[in-house]
């Protein structure tokens, strides 16, 4: 946060916005532009662990039968990924999952819910690390949870070859293996990755683009105006997207685990 | 990429390639994460979840149980009642064979005494008759001698002393009296 109202402050933000938008100083030591170890993304990151403990324990310290207001809460987040997403997906072994889910999906509606906090307006997930750190564990999980439920040749025969002639199997064998092994963790990291990414770049975009056609001409002030009435619009469904996105990954990890767990395709 | 980078300016960041120092932030911070959701919360999530559905159907069953013993409470009540019923028969039944029982012995035992004052008055009447007879015997045998002396004469005194003629006239006289 920081770091942004720095180069907002300098008035440094050019036009149009680049991707060295997205690295911005560290925060310790102050200023630097190699030193990613405290940085506005790392201390984001804390926040929302930090925040997420707090309200869990917080509401969770003393649970009662008869729930207050805050434990309901608490409760109807858990029940919703427990039922919704684990249970749905899964079925009934799908509770055993669902203390995991509960906790990716409220990391990530929290990351990328900094995209439209005012002073923070990034998310952690415009940068590739943290998106690609939660798809390997959903890539390790499934894979795991599949070689431990059948064994590692069934498993293995399982995921590789499908139910069809055998004369289309050499075609089908190669693009299983891909799409199973190679694409689905870059896809679950990239897909969350670039939706925050896209979704920062256009408020960019729209934000900047206003300030630039000010600058560039005060007859374009009107316009100016349409690009921030823009910007408001474009938070309004970069908040729909935090919560998709958060349940997408949610839903697709469930699903790679469901497909892992399954006895048939 | 190259493209991106070159846009980007001097330091050239590639958005594709993660940040070591992200991923091992990243890492540490998404693995406290979990261990305090998935041991400290969500486990108690789970335990007040249980918890509701045993409230709930605790309740039903506690009501049940005591529905359950009610019932078997009613049943013991009843049996007990059918039973102090058959005992106070029985004990009623008991009391009237006693009773019928006592009576017949007071009056076995009053026939006895009556059959036994009777006799023993029969008894006493026959010895009286038989001293009568004995003394009458002798005074009849006496009076006889004694008249007929008189009438014929002389004294009889030495046949009298045979007294089996007096004796067996006697006798003569009570077989056709008793006859």
């Amino acid at each position: 946060m920081f770091g942004q109202a720095n180069v907002l402050a300098a008035g440094q933000a050019e036009f149009p916005p680049s991707v060295e938008d997205f690295y911005l100083p560290s925060i310790l030591p102050w200023g630097a532009h190699d030193s990613y170890w405290v940085t506005k993304f790392t201390l984001m990151i804390w926040i929302a662990v930090g925040v997420l403990i707090i309200f869990f324990l917080a509401t969770y310290r003393n649970p009662k039968l008869v729930p207050t207001k805050k434990q309901w809460f608490a409760e109807s987040i858990y029940g919703f990924v427990r039922n919704n997403i684990s249970v749905d997906m899964i079925g009934h072994q799908g509770v055993r999952f669902a203390p995991y889910f509960t906790t990716l999906f409220c990391f990530v509606l929290v990351t990328n819910a900094f995209a439209i906090i005012p002073l923070f307006q990034i998310s952690p997930n415009s940068h590739i690390a943290f998106p690609a750190i939660l798809a390997v564990i959903s890539y390790v999980l499934f894979n795991y949870i599949g070689i431990r439920h059948h064994g590692f040749g069934k498993y293995f025969k399982h995921a590789l070859i499908p139910p069809a002639p055998w004369y289309i199997l050499p075609l089908l064998i190669p693009i299983e293996a891909f799409s199973t092994f190679i694409i689905r963790p870059f896809s679950l990291a990239v897909r969350l990755f670039a939706n925050m990414f896209a979704g920062h770049m256009l408020l960019l975009v729209f934000t900047l683009g206003g300030f630039a056609m000010l600058n560039a001409n005060a007859w374009l002030a009107p316009v100016s105006v349409v690009s921030w009435v823009m910007t408001v619009a474009l938070t309004l469904l970069e908040a729909l997207v935090i919560v998709l996105q958060a349940y997408v990954f949610t839903v697709l990890s469930a699903s790679y685990i469901q497909g892992a767990l399954a006895e048939e395709h | 990429m190259f493209i991106l980078a070159a846009e980007g300016g001097e330091s050239g960041h590639n958005p594709i390639i993660p940040i070591g120092q992200e991923i091992v932030v990243g890492t540490i911070a998404f693995a406290v994460l979990c261990f305090v959701l998935m041991k400290f919360v969500f486990p108690r999530m789970e335990q007040t979840f249980q918890a509701r559905v045993d409230a709930i159907e605790g309740g039903i069953k506690r009501a049940e149980a005591a529905q359950a013993e009610a019932n078997q409470l009613l049943e013991q009540y009843r049996a007990q009642l059918a039973e102090a019923r058959t005992d106070a028969a029985k004990i009623r039944d008991d009391a009237r064979a006693d009773a019928e029982g006592i009576r017949q012995d007071i009056l076995a035992k009053a026939r006895e005494e009556s059959d036994r004052v009777i006799q023993a008055g029969k008894d006493q009447l026959a010895a009286e008759r038989a001293t009568i007879v004995r003394e009458l015997r002798a005074e009849v045998g006496t009076i006889a001698v004694d008249l007929a002396s008189k009438i014929v004469g002389e004294s009889l005194a030495d046949e009298a002393r045979r007294k089996g003629t007096v004796d067996r006239f006697l006798s003569g006289l009570e077989s056709t009296g008793a006859r």
